[in-house]
């Protein structure tokens, strides 16, 4: 490789050697260390909670912001757990449901795969906030099963409305992951006498799952992020919560430390996550 | 047009299936303004948020190590945390900050309006993602193209505009297009702030009007044909800006 000898661009060149290039790096965020990354926040949330305990400084008989901060620091981070429980159960149901249609996707049935296509196209183009209203709107508060009428509580509901955008991703996954596997290995199977389903089950999909775990965790993270959006539908949980401890101590110079402290808390999950993808990402060498 | 109104009311009074926008001018009025907001919304952020792109991406191929520091922790921030708390932290925390300025009656309104935030708020958010991506075309353009700007004596800043960005662009465009289409998507959020947008006009309407349903299917309808057209206009654009022989 040939180095430049003018002055103006060796540094860019510099620069670009530094970062390796290659594909799988793209999304690499090397540079930035998750301790600092993490002391950098917490001096964020640090300097907002000074800077809101001088505004604060007229009222003496106060408790201190930190003091206040630390105070409602349980609930918010209940709030927060409770939007995990509702992410978890989200991909659960949409991952199975995901799958289910991402093998629809791949039918050689023309019919069934191209009512699938449509579905996913349907659920993965149309906004999570709509399909959220539409669930919770329209599905009814109680369903009568056997006799017995079963309650559909809120978060339930909301969990389903999450599911549907989570299944036409996870069936985009599958079928992008099936699609990646060379030719050869199908008809490798069809020589030996695999049928259809044997060679899904057996052959195609164990050697997708690799391709598809980095994806799939991408979306997790998505997902994880979206579960605030049921606090707009009407379910109680980390936003909300947060909201409630603001109106309760109402004190305005608590807003900006307090919202910081719930996105940290977001961030301190979804980070380490992405991370963790980029590492599986180029372990299995997956082209972005 | 009368006949039309008729129609729709007929099916609302025969059958219950009421799509009061049709005949009602003031549900129309709401509906019409929502769903021109969101456009507005929608073009606004993705104006912003390409240009948040493309210079961030410039950026990040500094020499200087402190100003690639906060451009990524820009991009991570803003990737890993949700963008319905990120709108709620600026609307609610930082404009709560902000003074109040009298407007031409005299009344006190905030400095930056809701839409404003919303507008900001989602620029930022689609504006990180689109870095990354810019980043990822601008790192496929080969080395030879970028030493053949050096050799003809192009500085920094020009080849970035006339070599590099050309190119990673069109690599970019699928990339590109995802996220644009997860843009205006993302644009039901300022619901959340009172921003007078499409969810929200449905909203006012099905609460008034008891036709959750019907405006339930308007609201997919409408905005799985607005992303349609988006898709629509990026594949356009694709097939326009394509180089023959150049295949990425």
């Amino acid at each position: 490789m040939t180095q430049s000898d003018l002055p103006v661009l060796i540094a860019r060149t510099a620069v670009l050697r530094a970062d390796g290039g290659g594909e799988e790096r793209s999304f690499d965020c090397r540079g930035i260390l998750l301790p600092r990354n993490l002391a950098l926040l917490g001096a964020a949330l640090a300097f907002s909670a000074i800077v809101a305990e001088a505004q604060g400084q007229g009222l003496a008989t106060r408790p201190g912001i930190l003091a206040t901060l630390w105070l409602w620091t349980p609930v918010v981070f209940g709030g927060f757990l409770f939007n995990l429980l509702t992410s978890v159960l989200s991909m659960a149901l949409g991952t199975v449901a995901g799958l289910l249609l991402g093998l629809a996707l791949i039918s050689l049935v023309r019919p069934v795969s191209r009512s699938a296509w449509y579905v996913t196209q349907f659920f993965r183009n149309a906004p999570w906030l709509v399909l959220l209203f539409y669930c919770m709107l329209l599905l009814p508060f109680e369903v009568s099963l056997f006799g017995q009428a079963v309650p559909l509580p809120a978060w339930l509901k909301a969990s389903v409305g999450l599911a549907l955008p989570v299944m036409a991703n996870v069936a985009e996954i599958v079928r992008g992951g099936v699609q990646s596997i060379p030719d050869t290995q199908w008809q490798a199977a069809d020589s030996l006498a695999f049928t259809r389903p044997q060679t899904i089950r057996m052959i195609i999909l164990p050697q997708c799952l690799k391709r598809m775990t980095p994806p799939w965790m991408n979306l997790y993270a998505i997902l994880t992020m979206a579960t605030t959006l049921i606090s707009i539908v009407g379910v109680q949980e980390g936003m909300t919560l947060t909201r409630a401890a603001l109106v309760a101590d109402g004190r305005v110079e608590l807003f900006v430390p307090m919202y910081l402290m719930l996105l940290m808390f977001f961030f301190l999950y979804c980070y380490p996550i992405a991370r963790w993808t980029i590492a599986l990402e180029r372990r299995f060498n997956v082209k972005a | 047009m009368a006949g039309f109104e008729d129609f729709f009311r007929r099916l609302n009074d025969q059958h219950g299936i009421n799509f009061s926008f049709f005949y009602d001018s003031f549900d129309r009025g709401r509906l019409i303004l929502g769903v021109w907001t969101t456009v507005e919304l929608c073009c606004l952020c993705l104006v912003l948020s390409l240009m948040i792109g493309v210079v961030g991406a410039w950026l990040q191929g500094s020499p200087f190590m402190l100003l690639r520091r906060v451009v990524q922790g820009y991009i991570q921030f803003f990737r890993n945390t949700p963008p319905l708390v990120q709108l709620t932290f600026f609307y609610f925390a930082v404009g709560g900050l902000l003074p109040r300025i009298p407007d031409a009656t005299g009344q006190p309104v905030p400095l930056v309006s809701s839409f404003e935030w919303a507008v900001l708020s989602f620029s930022f958010f689609a504006g990180a993602f689109n870095i990354e991506i810019f980043r990822a075309g601008i790192e496929a353009v080969p080395r030879t193209t970028i030493e053949a700007a050096e050799s003809l004596g192009y500085s920094r800043l020009k080849a970035y505009i006339y070599i590099v960005l050309p190119l990673a662009f069109r690599i970019s465009l699928p990339a590109l297009n995802n996220n644009l289409v997860n843009l205006v998507k993302t644009t039901t959020l300022a619901y959340a702030i009172g921003v007078p947008e499409l969810l929200y006009a449905s909203a006012q309407i099905w609460s008034e009007m008891f036709n959750v349903w019907e405006m339930m299917n308007v609201l997919l309808v409408t905005y799985v044909a607005l992303v349609g057209v988006l898709v629509w206009g990026m594949a356009r654009c694709e097939r326009a800006l394509r180089i023959p022989g150049y295949d990425t």
